[in-house]
């Protein structure tokens, strides 16, 4: 066992396990951030997706040894009141089914949106391809991309104005 | 761009939601009481200060006038955990936003628990009317009593009760310390609302987790975590149906984090508590990286034979020998095949596959101390799971306490409860809490599998282009168990898989005139379960691509060839020991309908695009679909369009979430039409993770799914599963339609649909 302080959601926390314990299980089973998930354990579907440095990562594929002081966004992190504009559009247009994969396909969408704020079908389609939904509610996650990005610009443009909050 | 329409809950943060989700713990001093088919609890049940009204086990009414309800069924992504509610809620005639709703634990006080076969919605709709509005009643009657005037003046809307005449108003909350001293009446004879007046039901509404989903808190199986619990993994053997000999336990125990390591027994039970190694830890990770170093001596018992290969030149074999069984004979299907204008005869063949939730299964377990047992399950079958484990460790039910937690995902897998067992054995074992998590590569190889089949099919169409012969040799497969009978023996029997028995009632089976249905089973140590739409989801890929077969060979347009064979009558009756009545009059109905929402026969098709049509009856629900595609030279498919029309009786309850199975069912139907498939070699399953077994994602959605729902005077049912049956065939026909290739094996990916 060996320590590590990471930098999680702008918090710096401790944890002492095994060097090779992908950040996932840190997360899950350590600092009780389960809003990460475990689908598949290889990287292949996305559940466990992250945000290093502001870049989307897969959790069950990075050891925590590896982490160093790099900073760590989890979907718990991605806003202190739950109401990014992803967070709002997925409720606003009921996007989820059982919900398991969600987070993940919220980080990767959000990393999508930084990159591209108002982006196409086709470059939606190709930033989510990783992650995998088995209910299979692409036509709302698609569609709840372009809302937050409608809901993000006209935040933008009412902080603009001044009429906004902040 | 966003053309998914916007639900009605508000969004909320977090915090709001995370206390909508408080447990149901604290609501089981205020349960009611079950009785016949109707809730009919006593009004005593609510607590003794009279500070809430609780008429029934599913409602408790705050004086701040905040309503909790309790979904009693568990919630799979299908939605019921909304759904039902709002039925609630309807009849209650509350706001929803004063609606939280608690997921309730299994309880003998809520009736059957189970989520499967899209029964959730068609066995409690009727009920769940009845306790709103037994609630409302004795509101309205606290209200008279209030004002002193007859309860035939008051009105209720949105959480109140008015008197116009007076202008008076008061809302539930001011009205619950008085309900809570009125006798609760026979639920029976209670005023239920014209549907005319319905506020809620039939509009969007967002699930109740959904604020909890977005924000990642826990919420699934896979999330509970308990004071001093440890964590296992659990390995089986490879080769499904054996059994470990002995394993490398001490080198186990010596590694990082390891607390026990342990061959547990398990059972014969193909389906119950299978043989394994555990490894016990401080968390999930040391588990697993413990196990990579897991040496381990099985025995494989028979099982080892099996290939997928083998068993393709088995059904071969059997195909030319009579059935074992008869389903369905009408007829002399050989006289009419040789009478017959055109005929057709073809083999269509589908694989094992798994069900791949995204929530692995899993289960926290706590054997206590005293014998009693406590367990948190992302389940669809929290009963049967409570009677495994209670006829697995010999314990009573009632010493047995299962807490359903969400479950990510379901498709019928959760119906089985291996997992739950699987859990309580480690926990018995280590005498502690203990949280099983499934690997991916666990859960895909060692699932309760969709059984693979082989259908070999005859047909005939009569020179005036109607179909007068059927003949199906289906050969499935079947584990051997031993039945108890009545008598006390027991019997060793070969049973199908489920969806794996073949009814004789299955369409077109009643419709032709000379039908003969066969069936032949392998045997095998195969586990094999409930998949999304059993039977079905393979049974109307293989009938309606033969049906469109046939159809061509005589010339016909497939729409109209599928309506003559429909017929004119409104009901055929069920026959046989499976059998169900067939409203004719309903297929026909959506039939026609998806014809003409498509457009079907007025569009002009370039070579390479095409469209098929498809419909199927199952769990109650009508539902026809016709497929656009679009098949390139070198063979890729684009699905463009798919239109479905469903049936499923005089109301929709939530349309965000109907809409949503809607889509999600023709997605989940394209995807495993296209790509998943297990193979089988020497027992094992050779796929391992989402690398081999592809599922479809976003690139390939189709560009526009539409759905209507026709309101019919049916009874209200489900919609997890009557739509994911006719999308195969439909996409198939269609690609027949583009390119000529008839696809008669799943997973697609195994034809080449190239063309020139």
């Amino acid at each position: 066992m060996s320590k590590y302080n990471l930098n999680v959601n702008g918090k710096i926390q401790s944890v002492d396990v095994e060097p090779d314990t992908p950040l996932l299980w840190a997360l899950r089973d350590t600092l009780n951030l389960v809003g990460t998930k475990y689908g598949c354990g290889i990287g292949a579907c996305g559940a466990c997706t992250v945000h290093i440095d502001g870049q989307p990562a897969r959790a069950c594929q990075m050891p925590v040894s590896s982490v160093g002081k790099h900073k760590i966004t989890t979907i718990e992190g991605l806003d202190a009141r739950a109401m990014h504009p992803l967070q709002q559009a997925w409720q606003e247009l009921d996007v989820p089914q059982c919900g398991y994969c969600q987070s993940g396909q919220i980080m990767s969408a959000c990393a999508l949106l930084k990159q591209t704020p108002r982006p196409t079908d086709a470059q939606i389609d190709d930033a989510m391809a990783g992650n995998l939904c088995r209910c299979a509610t692409y036509v709302r996650i698609r569609a709840g991309i372009h809302r937050a990005a409608e809901i993000a610009s006209a935040g933008s443009a009412a902080g603009n104005t001044g009429k906004g909050k902040k | 761009m966003t053309s998914t329409p916007v639900s009605r809950t508000p969004v909320s943060n977090a915090r709001r939601n995370f206390l909508r989700q408080s447990s149901a713990g604290g609501a089981s001093l205020l349960l009611g009481l079950h009785s016949g088919g109707v809730i009919a609890a006593a009004a005593s049940t609510t607590a003794a200060d009279n500070s809430e009204f609780a008429p029934n086990a599913f409602i408790r009414i705050g004086q701040d006038g905040r309503v909790t309800l309790i979904s009693k069924q568990p919630e799979i992504g299908q939605g019921i955990k909304t759904s039902l509610p709002m039925v609630i809620a309807e009849e209650l005639d509350v706001d929803w936003k004063d609606v939280r709703v608690v997921q309730g634990d299994l309880n003998p006080v809520y009736g059957s628990q189970g989520a499967g076969g899209s029964t959730s919605t068609p066995t409690n709709y009727d009920n769940f009317h009845r306790l709103g509005a037994t609630a409302r009643a004795i509101l309205v009657q606290a209200a008279s009593q209030t004002w002193n005037i007859p309860a035939a003046e008051c009105t209720t809307a949105q959480g109140s009760v008015e008197h116009k005449g007076s202008g008076r108003k008061l809302g539930y909350g001011a009205l619950v310390k008085v309900a809570a001293t009125l006798p609760v009446p026979d639920a029976k004879g209670v005023q239920l609302k014209d549907p005319s007046a319905y506020r809620l039901l039939g509009t969007r509404i967002g699930g109740v987790d959904n604020g909890l989903v977005v924000s990642g808190k826990p919420l699934f199986g896979i999330d509970v975590k308990l004071p001093d619990m440890l964590y296992a993994t659990y390995v089986k053997c490879p080769t499904l149906g054996g059994r470990p000999v002995s394993a490398n336990l001490d080198a186990i125990k010596a590694m990082p984090g390891v607390k026990d390591a342990f061959i547990v027994e398990g059972t014969a039970n193909l389906n119950g508590l299978r043989p394994g190694v555990a490894i016990v830890a401080n968390s999930t990770w040391n588990a697993l990286r413990a196990r990579k170093k897991l040496d381990v001596k099985w025995d494989e018992g028979e099982g080892a034979n099996h290939s997928w290969a083998g068993f393709t030149a088995q059904a071969q074999a059997l195909s030319k020998q009579p059935g074992a069984a008869t389903m369905r004979k009408d007829g002399d299907v050989n006289a009419a095949l040789a009478g017959a204008a055109h005929t057709v005869e073809a083999a269509y063949s589908y694989p094992f596959i798994s069900h791949a939730s995204m929530e692995p299964q899993n289960c926290t377990a706590w054997f206590k101390p005293d014998g009693s047992l406590e367990l948190w399950a992302p389940t669809q079958n929290p009963g049967s799971g409570q009677a495994l484990a209670a006829s697995t460790f010999d314990i009573p039910k009632e010493k047995i306490t299962l807490h359903i937690t969400r479950s990510g995902g379901g498709f019928g897998r959760r119906l089985s409860s291996d997992f739950i067992v699987d859990a309580a054995a480690i926990s018995q074992k280590v005498k502690a809490p203990v949280k099983l998590t499934w690997t991916r590569e666990d859960d895909l190889q060692q699932d309760h599998f969709r059984a693979g089949g082989f259908h070999f099919l005859r047909g005939g169409v009569d020179d005036a282009g109607k179909l007068v012969a059927w003949h199906n040799h289906f050969v499935t497969f079947a584990n051997r168990i031993e039945r108890k009978e009545t008598d006390g023996t027991s019997n060793s029997v070969l049973q199908p898989g489920s969806g794996g028995n073949l009814s004789g009632d299955e369409f077109p089976g009643r419709w032709a005139a000379n039908c003969l249905l066969e069936q032949t089973p392998i045997e095998c140590r195969i586990p094999m379960g409930p998949w999304r739409a059993p039977g079905s989801n393979v049974f109307a890929w293989v009938f309606h691509s033969f049906i469109d077969e046939l159809a061509h060979a005589a010339g016909r347009d497939p729409v109209e060839f599928r309506l003559e064979l429909l017929g004119d009558k409104d009901i055929v009756p069920g026959t046989g020991e499976r059998g169900q009545p067939y409203s004719v009059a309903r297929m026909r109905n959506v039939l026609k309908t998806v014809a003409e929402k498509a457009d079907w026969g007025k569009r002009k098709f370039a070579r390479g695009q095409g469209a098929g049509v498809a419909f199927h009856f199952s769990h109650r629900g009508y539902v026809a679909e016709v497929a656009e595609v679009t098949v390139s030279k070198d063979g890729k498919l684009t699905v463009d369009r798919v239109v479905v029309v469903t049936d499923i009786g005089a109301q929709i309850v939530n349309l965000s979430g109907a809409e949503n199975q809607v889509e999600g069912s023709v997605i989940d139907g394209l995807s495993t039409l296209m790509g998943p498939a297990l193979d089988i070699d020497k027992g094992r399953i050779v796929q391992s993770n989402f690398h081999e077994y592809p599922l479809l994602r976003m690139p390939d959605t189709p560009a526009r799914i539409e759905s209507h729902f026709l309101k019919t005077d049916y009874p209200v049912t489900g919609l997890g599963e009557p739509v994911f049956p006719p999308l195969a065939p439909a996409v198939c026909n269609a690609i027949f339609a583009a390119t000529g290739k008839r696809v008669r094996e799943l997973p697609l990916s195994k034809t080449d649909l190239s063309w020139s």
